[in-house]
């Protein structure tokens, strides 16, 4: 292999001569070596992005090629971790160079001395394809890891298997053309995962949230963009959503974002409850974190990273859910990296490749036939962080081409403390006719009906407001009146949802189901209460109206909402 | 490496370019001496054949055959525990006449990473007695919280004031405040000064002074130098750092202005691509480590170039920091102080740092409540200008004063008023007592029993 030399070092991007190595090939620069990967190559000369800080690197320090690109490795022990861009263990690291990380660091992304125990699922004499499991180890309390023959291998038939306890590299299973196969793959990160084929989305990934399950539902294996300004709600929406969405592994992406904010995620994952399994989320989790101040490269990589990491899973049959929190910091490291190579830059200085990486980047989600037999799933959801809020900015359109469900943050709403801040107006599921059948066989015959309903009476408020707010609401003749009051019961009581409440964060769907039907038939006592002439003042003051409103915070809410709806009717019933 | 050269090529703004040397480290610290002076620099980019350097002092003074040494070194802050009391340059020189500091230990400026798995979460209350902040936008310890001005209004006394008045709840801890002044005026700087002198806060303070007609160059070191600062007394002597700095739009002007020295491709506005990379440098400084005693809390000030919060300074900080408090003109000219816009404002840390254990239990509750009537009075100042207050409802009319009382009794406050947490939320209690106890749909009822004045026996008519 070939030693190059430092022609010339500007911030994270070296430049380098006499190397052969091939695109995305993974190099190591300077005495320290430290890891840095080809971005571009023109004539004799190697444009290289360094993952770590290059301060002192000189002209003719040398560059070592390592002949393979950048990889994941892939095993037993990736749940609980948590991983820098590059997925270095951050706990690794901080035993190897204290509390602030320093560089030139190498530590594997899987532990290679530890023993797992293995139990083959085939026998002598099988005869094994790519992708499919020879074996599990119980990697967590109820998570089993199955070890699988790896894609793009020719599989054949066993000649030998073993049981007991292994290292990732010792041999488990040998073929009959001697292959070994061991329980670690190395898979370069910015390649896709293979699947069978990519299936239709018609089952709906379950968040808790009211608008997102109730209007603007996620497929399991679907993509979504969350985009607002800054403090709209992004990070306390993905946090959310990986608490309480119903998939089996969830990879949170922290990529150029805050350090206290991966502290707190790392603090409360280990001890809130899996409401499914009723164990530690953690143990279903896996954190890259590579924060703002981290390198720019290792964040550049750290969404293909996490992306290999949840196809992994997905190819074990697992439902996986992957955030990226924010795709445009990873999208401002690509134009870091690219100005830095002086590449002709694109609209608002992006590299004209922006759309393309973006598109390719979401294609790897979705659920799949996989190789081993069985299905498995990818979800992603984005966050957007547009420059001033602005919706047309490049990261934001790109996205929008590529996403089927787009959650519109809106700061108006954030500044009335209405959280989650997400416009019901603006925003959109494309899911929505394929996920219906489900939600009328799987919850109740009446749920599209009453959100079709529930979104009327809100395009309708809007209609009105904007009237509203040239003659006062006491101008509008007494049904809009009504309407107006019904479209904000359904923002406060139903849509705005606290991410911070302990019971209110998380909301099954029957209980979204019903507590919209409740405001609906509030709606209903009031039409034909109007009909018989009774005053909007008196329909607005029934008591249990207000009643209605804290329904949602109970956790036993059955017996409650009961007591309310009886009291409606009575209330209803007593008006003159 | 101690070789002189001599074979500057080009100096361009703040830059200068060398020639033919040995090789030379990328971030090394360099020394340009013409005539009698020294002019410290750092290397922005390094290859055989040339040498770019910034140069913090300005390149005013220096030609080409001004001699040049490459160190071999980046750039180090001198530290020990005699720098607290020290006024220093935005270079880190004495500015007040007193020795140069002598060296404990030498600490690189750049600031590695705080590892995110050795994060402690951030969650004790500070209470600054401004109710603004306490009540509805609350610090905690080792938060980065900014406040976005506007030029011309107090924001520097609401930093002062916080200055003096931030404390933890019931302990005695050592403090220090490190005041990083970028671009400012002589004016603003003695203003600063002067309150730290006449309340004793200069003993327990560093100050870093880069004035308006200091090199604008070297207000990229200021905040690094203070934030290394921070992060020895934090983490090597235990202290808890509370750090301001102002004006961190200059510093970004410096920014802009060095991009465009090198002809780099511009981003936004014509701000560097990398500036939020670069912002994010300096305000993740902040925090708590696991295990150690100190913290790093950050007040970064920015006044918001046309009062624009969309522009790219403080619409990248908000980004970074974790909320922002927002200094309103609106306010600023009904004679409220401080003038602090509630609704724009946030701190994203509150919630670990109220309720019960830290704070008070009713506190979130209340803080909701409050914003949710300001909020809508507010949209009803609009609607009653247009239709007039009397073809408002009596339950809007309601929430139309309640803004009006919200602004002159919780925003409204005096310059040395240092009120309690709980002094806060009893004034947050009593205006919300003016409103029927069946609009309070934000709090639970038991809060309503043991806290609503009527309940307490305290209430006003
Ligand atoms: N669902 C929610 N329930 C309650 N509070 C919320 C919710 N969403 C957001 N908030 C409040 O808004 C604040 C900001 O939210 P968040 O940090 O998620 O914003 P963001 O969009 O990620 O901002 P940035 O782009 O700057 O990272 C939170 O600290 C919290 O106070
Ligand atoms: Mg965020």
């Amino acid at each position: 292999m070939e030693v190059g030399k430092v022609k010339r070092v500007a911030g994270p991007v070296v430049q380098a001569t006499g190397l052969k190595a091939s695109m995305y090939d993974l190099v190591l620069v300077g005495e320290e070596g430290l890891m840095s990967e080809v971005i571009g190559i023109s004539g004799n000369k190697h444009v290289i992005q360094v993952y770590e800080d290059t301060g002192g690197v000189k002209p003719g320090e040398p560059v070592k090629e390592t002949g393979a690109p950048l990889v994941a490795q892939l095993g037993p022990g990736i749940l609980t971790s948590i991983y820098d861009g590059i997925q270095r263990p951050l706990t690794k690291l901080a035993e190897a160079s204290g509390d602030f990380i320093s560089r030139g660091l190498f530590v594997d992304g899987v532990d290679h001395k530890k023993k797992w125990e293995f139990k083959p699922v085939v026998k002598k004499g099988d005869t094994v394809k790519a992708g499919q499991t020879i074996g599990e180890v119980q990697e967590q309390l109820l998570i089993k890891h199955k070890i699988m023959v790896p894609p793009r291998s020719k599989g054949g038939t066993i000649k030998e298997i073993y049981s007991g306890n292994f290292t990732v590299d010792e041999t488990v299973a040998v073929l009959e053309d001697g292959t070994k196969l061991n329980m670690l793959q190395k898979w370069p990160v910015r390649q896709a995962r293979p699947t069978i084929k990519k299936l239709a989305p018609t089952i709906p990934l379950r968040t808790g949230q009211r608008v997102i399950d109730g209007f603007f539902s996620l497929a399991k294996g679907g993509t979504a963009a969350i985009p607002g300004g800054f403090g709209t709600g992004k990070t306390v929406m993905q946090q959310t959503l990986s608490k309480w969405a119903d998939v089996d592994i969830v990879v949170y992406v922290g990529c150029g974002e805050r350090g206290n904010e991966m502290a707190d995620l790392l603090h409360e994952f280990p001890e809130l409850v899996d409401p499914r399994t009723g164990r530690p989320l953690m143990e279903r989790s896996i954190v890259f974190a590579n924060t703002s101040n981290m390198p720019v490269a290792a964040r550049e990589a750290s969404i293909y990273t996490g992306m290999t990491v949840s196809e992994y899973y997905r190819d074990m049959g697992y439902d996986v859910m992957m955030t990226a929190d924010s795709t445009s910091r990873w999208a401002e490291a690509m134009r870091e990296l690219a100005s830095r190579l002086e590449e002709m830059p694109g609209e608002e200085g992006y590299p004209a490749y922006l759309g393309a990486r973006l598109a390719d980047f979401y294609e790897r989600a979705g659920r799949a036939d996989i190789l081993g037999g069985g299905q498995g799933s990818v979800s992603v959801v984005g966050a957007v962080s547009p420059p001033g809020g602005d919706f047309t900015e490049p990261v934001t359109q790109n996205t929008l081409r590529m996403v089927k469900v787009f959650w519109a943050l809106d700061s108006k709403l954030t500044q009335r403390r209405h959280f989650p801040s997400i416009n019901w107006l603006d925003s959109y599921s494309l899911y929505d006719k394929d996920l219906e059948p489900w939600f009328v066989e799987n919850v109740n015959p009446d749920w599209n009906k009453n959100k079709r309903r529930a979104m009327a009476i809100l395009q309708e408020n809007a209609e009105l407001e904007e009237i509203v707010m040239l003659v006062g609401s006491d101008a509008l003749p007494e049904d809009q009146q009504i309407t107006l009051e019904v479209a904000r019961m359904i923002i406060n009581f139903w849509l705005a949802q606290s991410a911070m409440h302990p019971v209110d964060t998380f909301c099954p769907y029957k209980k979204q189901f019903e507590l919209l039907a409740a405001i609906l038939k509030y709606r209903d006592y009031a039409v034909e209460a109007l009909q018989k002439g009774i005053s909007v003042e008196q329909i607005k003051s029934v008591p249990s109206k207000d009643a209605l409103a804290k329904v949602r915070l109970e956790s036993e809410y059955e017996p409650v909402l009961q007591k309310v709806m009886a009291q409606m009717d009575a209330d209803f019933k007593g008006l003159k | 490496m101690t070789k002189e050269y001599k074979t500057i090529t080009e100096i361009k703004g703040p830059l200068i370019f060398v020639e033919k040397t040995e090789p030379v480290g990328y971030n090394e610290l360099v020394e340009i001496r013409t005539g009698g002076e020294l002019k410290r620099g750092q290397v922005l980019d390094t290859s055989d054949e040339i040498v770019v350097v910034q140069v913090f002092e300005g390149t005013g003074g220096l030609s080409k055959d001004s001699a040049v040494r490459f160190t071999g070194d980046v750039i180090k802050m001198p530290l020990s525990p005699a720098i607290v009391g020290r006024v220093l340059s935005g270079s880190g020189r004495p500015r007040d006449g007193g020795p140069e500091i002598v060296p404990e230990v030498m600490r690189g400026i750049a600031g590695a990473a705080i590892n995110p798995a050795s994060r402690e979460k951030p969650r004790a209350f500070i209470q600054t007695g401004i109710s603004t902040i306490d009540g509805t936008n609350t610090l905690v310890r080792g938060q980065k919280l900014p406040i976005f001005s506007g030029a011309g209004l107090p924001h520097n006394d609401v930093a002062l004031q916080i200055a003096r008045q931030a404390k933890a709840l019931g302990e005695a801890e050592s403090f220090a405040v490190i005041f990083c002044a970028m671009g400012i005026t002589n004016e603003e700087a003695q203003h600063f000064l002067a309150d730290f002198e006449r309340t004793g806060a200069l003993e327990r303070a560093v100050v870093f002074l880069n004035l308006a007609d200091d090199p604008a160059v070297e207000r990229i070191l200021t905040p690094r130098l203070g934030l290394t600062t921070a992060e020895y007394l934090a983490f090597d002597l235990d202290m808890h750092v509370l750090i301001i700095y102002t004006d961190m739009t200059n510093y970004c002007e410096s920014l802009r202005q060095m991009g465009a020295a090198r002809e780099e491709v511009p981003g936004r506005r014509g701000y560097p691509g990398y500036m939020y990379t670069d912002l994010a440098i300096q305000y993740e400084r902040a925090g708590i480590i696991r295990g150690k005693k100190g913290s790093i809390t950050q007040f970064p000030i920015l006044t918001m170039p046309g009062d624009d919060i969309t522009h790219p300074i403080p619409d990248l900080s908000g980004y970074i920091t974790e909320g922002q408090i927002i200094v309103s003109r609106e306010l600023h000219r009904k004679g409220i102080y401080p003038p602090i816009d509630i609704r724009p404002s946030l701190s994203r840390l509150m919630n670990s740092g109220i309720g019960k254990g830290h704070t008070r239990e009713d506190h979130r509750a209340v803080s909701d409540q409050l914003y949710a009537y300001y909020a809508e009075g507010n949209d009803l100042r609009g609607l009653a200008a247009i239709v007039g207050k009397e073809a408002l409802s009596e339950r809007d009319k309601l929430v139309l004063e309640f803004a009006d009382k919200f602004e002159k009794k919780f925003v409204n406050q005096g310059r040395d008023e240092d009120r309690s947490i709980f002094e806060t939320l009893q004034i947050g209690w009593e205006l919300l007592a003016d409103l029927p106890e069946s609009m309070l749909t934000r709090i639970d009822d038991k809060y309503i029993k043991q806290y609503h004045p009527k309940y307490a026996g305290t209430a006003k008519k």
